[in-house]
């Protein structure tokens, strides 16, 4: 039985279907079983940023009317030999035509066949975001340091919190800029976990990679010489159970300088 | 065998003492205190109108039933009824007053658009994050920050107090009185252990905890002390 975990943050754009993206490349990296769901009906991007959208026959609201099956809407993707698929949000409808009961029973049908779904929410909180949380065992809040995202990301906490049999969220802060928080004109890591005051699961900078890796349907998660990169594969190692210390930022260097003294025998 | 009295007059030094049986049925209580002031009717020229006070004993008098019995005391004569004991309140009654004397304590954090509404003092260990509230009868005690909005004595108590260990709030109000925060804030400035009280203006006064002590000594509830 697998686990579902839904990407979250009440603000929009600040990079749920990124981070879904790249916590689902780097579980499958590991050699995790993994389904990606797209629930942004309407405004779908995860096939775009996963450079799947070509090959999107059916979608998830086709299986829930039961125009087909589960198995005939999933988009394998091939760089992860059977280890990856993506369920398309659909395109051409609102998000009313789906209701969290529907949900919550497609996630557990797919938990029947996967280590880990990792369900795409859509920005706000209305029909969609309960469409999304509906079937999810967990769920990872992304804000940015920006007041605005992390206001967001406390009103979606508390909702999250309200939720019978999910456990407590954790936290992941997207786009970190260290200059400006270095000057105070952004929030810094412990201002933000101080108000949330929820699990911090991962800190991942802003990077200019990423945006090109998602305009590219690459995401950064496969290349491991980015900052972004490493620091998206800790999240997902995090998932998976290990402790891995946070670094102040996740720079590239910084872990492998970390993985040589362990090589060595120094701490 | 003569029949006992439901309805007896007496006048006390307090005034007038209508005295209402309790065991027998209501109906029956209604129509000999109908047939009662009825005949007993020779102030009926007088024009000023004489206060009477209805004991009930065991009696439960509902709101509605309270109002019927007026409206008949009020017709018959120039009595006015200015209050009425009962040896009875119901238990939700009962609980209400005791909540209203309780301390409600909560642990946890009210986040963005989460309301936490206590009916006596709050005693809240954690924060209260912006876009967050906390409303209470009575006090409201915060082991946290408070950045969201707290309403205390919200049924109108002008003494209760706010007391935050860190107090950043976006709005305080106490009873009726209102205060938002100043639009440029000094982030760095340490806002400590303060409280919030309602003085002789009107005015809602920040100050430090210790303040208290002497504003409102009422805060005590264990008199005499250890
Ligand atoms: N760490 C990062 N560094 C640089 N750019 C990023 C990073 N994370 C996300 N972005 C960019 O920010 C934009 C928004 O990201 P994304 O689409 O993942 O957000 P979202 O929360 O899913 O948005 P929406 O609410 O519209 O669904 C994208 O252009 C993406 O490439
Ligand atoms: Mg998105």
């Amino acid at each position: 039985m697998g686990e579902a975990i839904v990407i979250t943050s009440g603000k929009g754009g600040v990079g749920k279907t990124t981070t879904s993206a790249n916590i689902g490349t780097s579980l499958a990296l590991q050699g995790k079983k993994v389904c990606l769901v797209d629930t942004d009906i309407g405004l779908r991007n995860l096939d775009v940023v996963m450079g799947l959208e070509n090959r999107i026959i059916y979608d998830l609201v086709d299986v829930i009317e039961k125009r087909c099956k589960i198995h005939q809407a999933l988009v394998k993707d091939k760089r992860f030999d059977g280890l990856l698929y993506l369920l398309p949000a659909a395109q051409t409808v609102d998000k009313s035509a789906v209701r969290p009961e529907q949900m919550k029973e497609l996630i557990t049908e797919l938990k029947q066949d996967y280590d880990y779904i990792i369900i795409d929410c859509p920005a706000g909180i209305e029909q969609g975001f309960q469409n999304a949380i509906a079937g999810a065992d967990q769920a990872i809040v992304v804000t940015t340091p920006e007041v605005s995202a992390v206001r967001d990301a406390d009103r979606i906490i508390g909702l999250l919190e309200k939720q019978k049999d999910m456990e407590s969220p954790k936290l992941v802060v997207n786009r970190i800029r260290s200059h400006m928080m270095k000057s105070g004109d952004m929030l810094d890591i412990d201002e933000i976990t101080q108000h949330l005051s929820i699990e911090l699961f991962g800190i991942v900078a802003d990077d200019d990679e990423v945006i090109k890796a998602s305009n590219h349907g690459e995401p950064i998660a496969l290349n491991p010489n980015s900052k972004a990169s490493i620091a998206y594969r800790n999240i997902a190692r995090r998932i998976l159970g290990e402790s891995i210390p946070l670094q102040p930022l996740e720079e590239a260097n910084k872990n492998v300088f970390t993985k040589i003294k362990k090589f060595f025998g120094v701490r | 065998m003569k029949k006992r009295q439901n309805v007896t007059i007496k006048g006390t030094k307090e005034g007038l003492v209508l005295h209402l049986d309790d065991t027998c049925s209501y109906e029956e209580l209604k129509r000999e205190l109908d047939q009662k002031l009825s005949a007993n009717s020779r102030t009926q020229d007088e024009k000023h109108l004489i206060p009477v006070k209805l004991e009930v004993g065991n009696r439960y008098i509902s709101e509605a039933q309270q109002e019927e019995l007026k409206n008949l005391i009020r017709q018959k004569k120039n009595f006015v009824v200015d209050g009425i004991v009962s040896n009875v309140i119901t238990r939700e009654y009962a609980e209400r007053l005791m909540e209203e004397n309780e301390v409600m304590t909560v642990s946890r954090i009210i986040r963005s658009g989460q309301v936490l509404e206590a009916p006596g003092d709050l005693l809240l260990i954690g924060d209260v994050n912006p876009g967050g509230t906390v409303i209470a009868g009575g006090n409201i005690f915060i082991m946290g920050t408070l950045k969201g909005i707290a309403h205390a004595g919200c049924f109108g108590n002008d003494q209760s107090v706010i007391a935050a260990s860190s107090m950043k709030p976006s709005q305080l109000r106490i009873s009726e009185f209102l205060n938002r925060a100043p639009d440029i804030t000094q982030t760095t400035e340490k806002r400590e252990m303060e409280c919030a009280y309602i003085d002789e203006n009107h005015q809602i006064i920040v100050d430090r905890l210790q303040v208290l002590i002497q504003l409102r000594p009422n805060l005590n509830r264990f008199e005499g002390g250890h």
